[in-house]
């Protein structure tokens, strides 16, 4: 049994779950949140910690796998590979900027909602590790229940129809998937759930093409890509800003995720022919969810819609088979998900002060909290991907491998990042800049320690975008992994 | 057979119990002593120590599925005792009467698990069926329970006398009752032919499989309470393990002839289920229906008719019946049964509320519970057929749509606002559901370890 506790994917999963149902059982609120930063910032470190054991020698310490069901053919297995580790390192980074930056803001039952919190956090890990279909489809949904809760329970007037739409849609997205799981189970030898076992099995063109769509449309729905987005602005806008970061930070990721770890090897020749639908889909989708983000007076719909047009870039790029698209979307991943907890952090802290979200009701902060607005706009800036800052660095190579499969898309894509300058602008210049008005004229300043969760987002977007090195040291070899699966496989 | 005798003399037990003492609880607790008793005795002769060696002439066969059924079936009892039963003597004046009509239920019920020919199924469906006609109508003061209990009997009949003339049919076509020589009749006449299609309808009627299912909301609405929550599990349960048992013993040679017919049935019966379950104000209606859409999911393990069709219907049977009997133990004690009656349950019961939501979270099929890798059985023994694939993809869509009503009661419970529901509760009930609420957990982390005994 100790085996189980002395590799890092095993502790990344256990931490957060007993930190979780731990929480459940905090009588006040200062225990209950101090727990789970506490939980969460130790999480963090044992994720720093793998860090420093990548290489082929600490083999076993990245990798778990113990029987599960023997006569199904399914183990509990995950491992943390490159790509496992830029979104764990994500997760593991999001959740505590994400406790600490909703610091004060007052819950009821405060000791149910970060414990749901941890649980998610504990299925995210989950996802992003396992390497048995069925693990993964277990964590699947064990990070959207406690998710659910978290978006019905606290948050706007409509949440509970909103965090239903979600749930339903998802849930609906996920049953799919299940089918294509379980036809691709019968078709391994053995049969065995493991990844490798699902890598290797032989699936003729029209099998691909049907089973294609079957997990395409739950990962679609998870990202979420036009025409499947319509319920993400209304969750994004309802949740509590704390569910928000997670829904649009952290969890929106798996649908990226797990395009480039199931869909694409899975089904090589199903890829081949319909990427142009699916890239269509998303540069549609990307422009259309500009425009309407132009059109948007309330922040955090704002926000969702950008988030939209950015996700769209990620699951085109995913589909031209590019070794730089696809090193791009895997760090983007990553910058996408800072950004936009950044975003969040700015709203949440705007809507405190204020007690408003619409951009016409707001304005000349910058006169009142110029620290606030200096790091906004680093963040912002960061957010349509001005050179030096991370996303840069993701959507220029998005964009180049984008071009290298059709110059068309790429200028379609073009068209929404100016769109995107256009919108964050505006933003800045009516929320940020004029005159004040009577509800932004007593605010105040941020805090020190709002400073400092500031601080460290717009560290982490220069060193990405100036030195992004590292990373890609991480995400080395991931790619062209990918590339030579989906090529080995290809006729 | 160990099961068999000692149901049948443990009613009778129970009736001088109600002779004997005149005190309230003491025939739940004799209840719940017998109910121990039998999963004692059925446990004995799972490991090989039967208690009679009676001559049977093949006419019962207990095997490793007849058997771990019975275990199910008894263990979903005695969890149903120990969280209803006082609620059982609370009917009427008879309360240990209900016991023996129960334990008479159960007699019945481990008759059909292991018949071998068409007499002993057509005995064991009768005396599964009789005493729930009393129990249906057991409310005497109660019109809407006197008539369910008489559209209960109506029906019944009505299936029995189809029954019977199935069983006529097989037997002037095959000659025989014994499910082993009517699967030799290839190819078969259609005098056989007739008399399987005889016997779906009337297995469909027991089952309550759309487009027989209309007794099944009224006679499960007008019922007492805590008698649809046992009719509408383990007796259910029950049948499906006959239904289950007859065509893969009996008819198994034509699984081709009658496929299609049973794949029209379970769909009619997935859809008509869902989407009427949607409807619903009440949520004892909507569990009537909502059994029904779980019918049409147990019908998959006849439609498939393989190994993992016979493991998802064991596990199916203990996934819905301990998350439908401890939904039914807290509604019994409601005082109202719509959906806004739950509201704010959560704030003033958290721990039943928790149990009530995580038994809906297993009926709609989430995984980490018991519910789930139900489905996944009976989706994975249809995926085996490699056929009707249609038939998949329409259950998904139906497990979709049964998210919106179970969802319901848990927004009900968490998310809106209500006053105290008055639900008094005791100690012991609240960990009798916490038990239930960790075996539902443990199914659907573990669902091995109840499926190896089929081994």
């Amino acid at each position: 049994m100790i085996s189980a506790f002395d590799n890092f994917p095993a502790l990344l999963i256990w931490l957060p779950l007993a930190g979780g149902l731990a929480a459940f059982f905090m009588k006040d609120e200062k225990s209950a949140k101090t727990w789970a930063l506490f939980s969460s910032i130790i999480t963090l470190i044992l994720m720093g910690a793998s860090l420093l054991y990548t290489e082929n020698k600490y083999f076993a310490l990245n990798q778990v796998s113990y029987y599960w069901l023997r006569d199904l053919g399914s183990s509990f297995a995950f491992s943390l590979d490159g790509m496992s580790r830029i979104l764990c390192l994500l997760t593991s980074i999001s959740f505590p900027l994400i406790i600490a930056s909703t610091w004060n803001t007052r819950y009821h039952q405060p000791n149910m909602f970060y414990g749901l919190m941890l649980l998610a956090q504990c299925g995210l890990m989950g996802v992003f590790m396992a390497t048995d279909a069925l693990v993964f489809y277990f964590f699947w949904e064990l990070a959207l229940i406690p998710v659910y809760f978290l978006a019905s329970q606290w948050g706007g007037e409509r949440r509970i129809q909103a965090a239903f739409k979600f749930f339903i849609y998802t849930f609906a997205g996920s049953l799919l998937m299940l089918i294509g799981i379980l036809y691709i189970y019968l078709k391994t030898s053995g049969p065995s759930f493991s990844m490798a076992s699902f890598y290797s099995v032989g699936l003729t063109p029209q099998e691909q093409a049907w089973l294609f769509w079957l997990f395409f449309v739950a990962f679609a729905i998870k990202m979420p890509v036009f025409p499947f987005h319509t319920w993400q602005p209304d969750a994004y806008e309802q949740s509590t800003t704390a569910v928000t970061m997670v829904l649009s930070g952290v969890m929106v990721k798996m649908g990226v995720f797990a395009l480039i770890r199931w869909l694409l090897p899975l089904f090589p020749d199903a890829v081949a022919k319909f990427d142009n639908i699916v890239i269509g889909l998303s540069v549609t989708g990307m422009v259309y969810a500009s425009l309407i983000a132009m059109r948007q007076d309330d922040l955090k719909r704002l926000i969702a819609y950008s988030s939209i047009a950015h996700i769209g870039l990620m699951s085109a790029a995913v589909f031209t088979v590019e070794h730089d698209a696809m090193q791009g979307v895997l760090i983007q991943m990553f910058n996408h998900g800072v950004n936009i907890i950044g975003m969040w952090i700015v709203v949440e802290l705007i809507e405190r002060e204020t007690g408003v979200r619409r951009i016409s009701e707001l304005g000349g902060i910058a006169r009142k909290a110029p620290v606030l607005t200096i790091l906004l706009v680093v963040i912002a800036l960061a957010n349509v991907a001005l050179p030096l800052t991370n996303a840069f660095v993701g959507e220029f190579l998005m964009f180049n491998g984008l071009f290298r499969f059709s110059p068309w898309y790429a200028a379609f894509a073009g068209l929404s990042i100016i769109l995107s300058a256009v919108y964050t602008l505006n933003m800045i210049r009516n929320v940020f800049l004029g005159n004040t008005n009577s509800l932004t004229e007593k605010f105040r300043e941020i805090t020190m320690e709002q400073r400092l969760i500031l601080s460290v987002i717009v560290v982490l977007v220069f060193m990405v975008g100036v030195f992004p090195g590292p990373m890609f040291q991480l995400l080395d070899l991931v790619s062209e992994n990918i590339i030579r699966k989906v090529a080995h496989k290809q006729p | 057979m160990n099961a068999i005798i000692f149901a049948a003399v443990w009613g009778v037990v129970m009736m001088y119990t109600g002779v004997v003492s005149r005190r309230k609880f003491v025939p739940k607790y004799v209840a719940i002593a017998g109910i121990l008793l039998l999963i004692t005795v059925t446990w004995l002769e799972y490991a090989g120590l039967p208690f009679f060696n009676l001559p049977m002439k093949g006419m019962m066969e207990f095997n490793a599925f007849s058997q771990v059924m019975n275990l199910v079936l008894f263990t979903c009892t005695l969890f149903y005792f120990m969280l209803s039963g006082s609620d059982v003597e609370e009917v009427g004046n008879y309360g240990a009467d209900y016991f023996a009509l129960i334990f008479f239920v159960l007699c019945g019920a481990s008759i059909v698990t292991s018949f071998n020919t068409l007499l002993m199924l057509f005995l064991g469906i009768e005396i599964l069926s009789i005493p729930l006609y009393v129990l249906a109508s057991s409310d005497k003061r109660n019109l809407k329970s006197n008539e369910a209990g008489l559209k209960y009997l109506l029906m019944g009949s009505f299936s029995t006398g189809l029954m019977l003339m199935g069983i006529a049919l097989i037997y002037g076509a095959t000659g025989s009752f014994h499910l082993a020589a009517i699967n030799l009749s290839i190819p078969p006449s259609a005098l056989l032919l007739s008399g399987m299609v005889l016997m779906m309808i009337s297995m469909a009627f027991k089952v309550s499989a759309a487009p027989f299912h209309f007794w099944t909301p009224d006679v499960y609405d007008g019922s007492p309470p805590v008698f649809t929550s046992f009719m509408a599990t383990i007796v259910k349960a029950a049948a499906f393990a006959a239904f289950l048992r007859l065509f893969m013993q009996g008819f198994g040679k034509l699984h081709a002839d009658w496929q299609l017919l049973l794949a029209i049935i379970t769909a009619a019966t997935l859809l008509v289920g869902n989407l009427t379950a949607v409807f619903q104000q009440s949520v004892k209606r909507m569990l009537a229906y909502s059994s029904i859409a779980q019918a049409g999911f147990m019908l998959f393990a006849v439609f498939a008719l393989n190994q993992s069709g016979k493991q998802g219907l064991i596990l199916y049977a203990a996934a819905y019946s301990l998350a439908t009997i401890g939904v039914f133990a807290v509604l019994i004690r409601m005082k109202d049964y719509t959906f806004e009656g739950f509201n704010g349950l959560a704030k003033h019961q958290p721990l039943v509320a928790g149990m009530v939501a995580l038994f809906m979270l297993s009926l709609a099929g989430i995984p980490l519970t018991a519910g789930f890798f139900a489905k996944y059985y009976m989706l994975l023994a249809t995926l085996k057929t490699g056929q009707a694939f249609w038939l998949v993809i329409l259950a998904i869509v139906c497990a979709a749509i049964s998210i919106y009503y179970y969802f319901r009661v848990i927004q009900a419970m968490y998310f809106r606002d209500g006053n105290d529901p008055g639900l008094r509760v005791s100690e012991g009930f609240k960990t009798t559901l916490l038990v239930t609420g960790v075996l539902v957990i443990v199914l659907g982390i573990h669902p091995d370890w109840l499926l190896q005994l089929l081994n």
